[in-house]
């Protein structure tokens, strides 16, 4: 058992950029063991799909099948199980997308192991690093087991050095699967209703979260994203409550975003927040809680109530435009 | 149709957590724990699910110490139909299919036609638990769902993509769901209902000892390192105000 194997994603021919994060984890790991990097890739036809980084694994393995057109959990987790068993890697990365959590875990049963889920750095060890506690606390993990090794990388963890489309040769990977095996029958990926607002384009964002307590309060932070110009956003809990449609959620589930400000208002700062907002210039986050993960990714912190601070600043920002 | 909920007791979200002493976990000494918020959506989707078929049961079962009988009460008022506790006070030497073998076993005894459980935990949230115990009983599932309908073929369910994106999922039964939190709003307890939850049958069972050794440990917990170097600002809300203002004007040049 050797070497790094990462699981590149793709949908209908275009790749999940995530998976060039993945595959910088992997290679970043690959050296510290001084083990060979390999990448698959799993679909119908995806031997033609081009490159586009400039990680160039020592092998990319075409994992194709007319059963794996579209993704169901029987078919991804059968087809890189015959994968693995081939080529007996000893760690098994892959991007923490949707996909993977669906399947992966799975997966990782099936040879006894279990997935160390959204990693966010690898240190020597190797050790992993993930978030608990909706990120108020970091943890390492080790595997102990005898492996292989499961990881899923989570986004904007690693730099994916990106460079224009190049083809790859990829080696081929026939494999059996039954079609009377895959359980479940997907229909098509459909949108609820036409995207209305691009928050991935604007400038200023004044986004709501947990901390604001009661649906009516979300006018004064309206109130605050007026002044400014801005727009307004929020974390899934606001959405989810049905306060602000879904469609301005910004997070792994909703929109990322990278203004040249985002002033965060009572968001504690969960993983699946931040890595919708890293990318943002400026950061100012104003939360009661002076742990809350937040204030790692915030270049301004004000501890204290919103409830208190948020009126005024309104108010000086008006006093300051006019 | 008979649903089981698996369930998790977790700290308050607004809990201060601080590192244990042995800085492996954290200290539980003076926390307040409560329903893992994803769970109480897997609750919400099987009350409703059995209120629209008109007949089923709903059975909550959760893994723990002591304590997670509060939680499980809880659900009881809430309307489930029994509870079940899985006594166990080494949660944390288990990996995850250790915790989804427990499950397994007190789940295997039901023979439920859909099990549910939150999309992950707030603790630990590794997001697996259900995945895992799908696959421990040869049963399909499906993950991130907002909503379940039943069919004359077993089931028909919305799936949340990544962006923005939905499908639609159908699969037969028996089958395991994880539920993505927003596909419901979540409901309160009556008082009507935490009286009849006395009455309801809460049966606690041993945990079988372990069946392999973990596959992953949790060597450590720390604060996590600062990525940015964080100016606090401080002062009355009106000085904080107006040196908000000034970072506005001259750093983020936003005004």
């Amino acid at each position: 058992m050797s070497g790094v194997l990462v699981v590149l994603e793709q949908r209908e021919g275009a790749w999940n950029r995530m998976s060039f994060e993945a595959l910088a984890a992997g290679q970043q790991l690959a050296a510290k063991l001084g083990a060979e990097l390999s990448a698959a890739i799993v679909g119908e036809s995806v031997q033609s799909l081009p490159w586009e980084t400039d990680v160039k694994p020592k092998a990319v393995y075409a994992v194709e099948h007319e059963l794996l057109k579209t993704y169901t959990s029987d078919g991804f987790t059968s087809a890189i199980e015959q994968l693995i068993k081939k080529l007996d890697p000893a760690f098994v990365l892959f991007p923490h997308t949707y996909q993977v959590r669906d399947f992966a875990p799975a997966l990782a049963t099936r040879f006894q192991q279990v997935l160390i889920s959204d990693v966010i750095a690898i240190h020597d060890g190797p050790v992993f690093v993930r978030q608990l506690l909706q990120g108020k606390l970091n943890a390492d993990y080790k595997q102990t087991g005898p492996g292989p090794c499961f990881v899923s990388v989570q986004a904007g963890s690693f730099r994916a050095e990106a460079s224009g489309a190049a083809p790859i040769a990829m080696e081929g990977f026939t494999l059996e699967l039954d079609a009377a095996r895959i359980r479940n029958k997907p229909g098509e990926r459909f949108r609820e209703s036409a995207q209305t607002v691009d928050l991935s384009s604007a400038p200023i964002i004044v986004s709501v979260g947990r901390g604001i307590g009661e649906q009516e309060n979300i006018a004064i932070v309206q109130e605050l994203a007026s002044a400014l110009g801005a727009e307004l956003a929020a974390s899934r809990p606001i959405c989810d409550n049905g306060w602000l449609p879904m469609e301005r959620q910004v997070g792994s589930s909703g929109q990322t975003v990278s203004p040249k400000l985002y002033l965060a208002v009572g968001i504690s700062g969960a993983i699946q927040h931040l890595v919708g907002m890293k990318g943002s210039k400026t950061v100012i986050a104003i939360n009661k809680d002076e742990h809350a993960p937040i204030f790692e990714v915030a270049d301004y912190g004000v501890v204290g109530d919103l409830f208190e601070i948020v009126p005024e600043l309104t108010k000086a920002i008006a006093a300051a435009k006019s | 149709m008979k649903i089981v909920v698996a369930i998790k007791q977790v700290p308050e979200r607004d809990a201060q957590v601080r590192v244990a002493a042995d800085g492996k976990w954290i200290d539980e000494s003076d926390l307040s724990y409560t329903i893992n918020e994803p769970d109480a959506y897997a609750l919400e989707e099987a009350l409703q699910l059995k209120e629209k078929n008109g007949a089923g049961e709903v059975i909550v079962v959760c893994a723990g110490p002591e304590r997670v009988q509060s939680t499980l009460r809880e659900a009881l008022a809430k309307g489930a139909d029994r509870a079940i506790h899985i006594e166990a006070d080494n949660l944390g030497d288990l990996d995850t299919v250790g915790v989804a073998r427990l499950l397994a076993n007190a789940v295997k005894a039901e023979s439920p036609d859909l099990i549910l459980t939150g999309l992950q935990s707030d603790d630990l949230g590794l997001g697996q638990t259900g995945v895992v115990l799908a696959e421990l009983l040869g049963i399909p599932h499906a993950t991130l769902i907002m909503h379940v309908e039943a069919t004359p073929a077993g089931l028909k369910v919305k799936r949340e993509l990544e962006d923005g994106w939905f499908q639609y999922v159908e699969m037969p039964l028996p089958a395991l769901l994880t539920i993505q939190s927003g596909g419901n709003k979540l409901r309160y307890a009556t008082l009507m209902g935490i009286k009849k939850a006395r009455t309801k049958e809460l049966k606690t069972v041993a945990a079988e000892a372990p069946a392999h050794a973990a596959a992953v440990t949790l060597e450590r917990v720390y604060l996590p390192e600062k990525q940015k170097k964080t100016e606090i600002l401080t002062g009355t809300p009106a000085e904080v105000a107006a040196k908000i203002v000034e970072k506005l004007k001259f750093e983020a040049r936003v005004i």
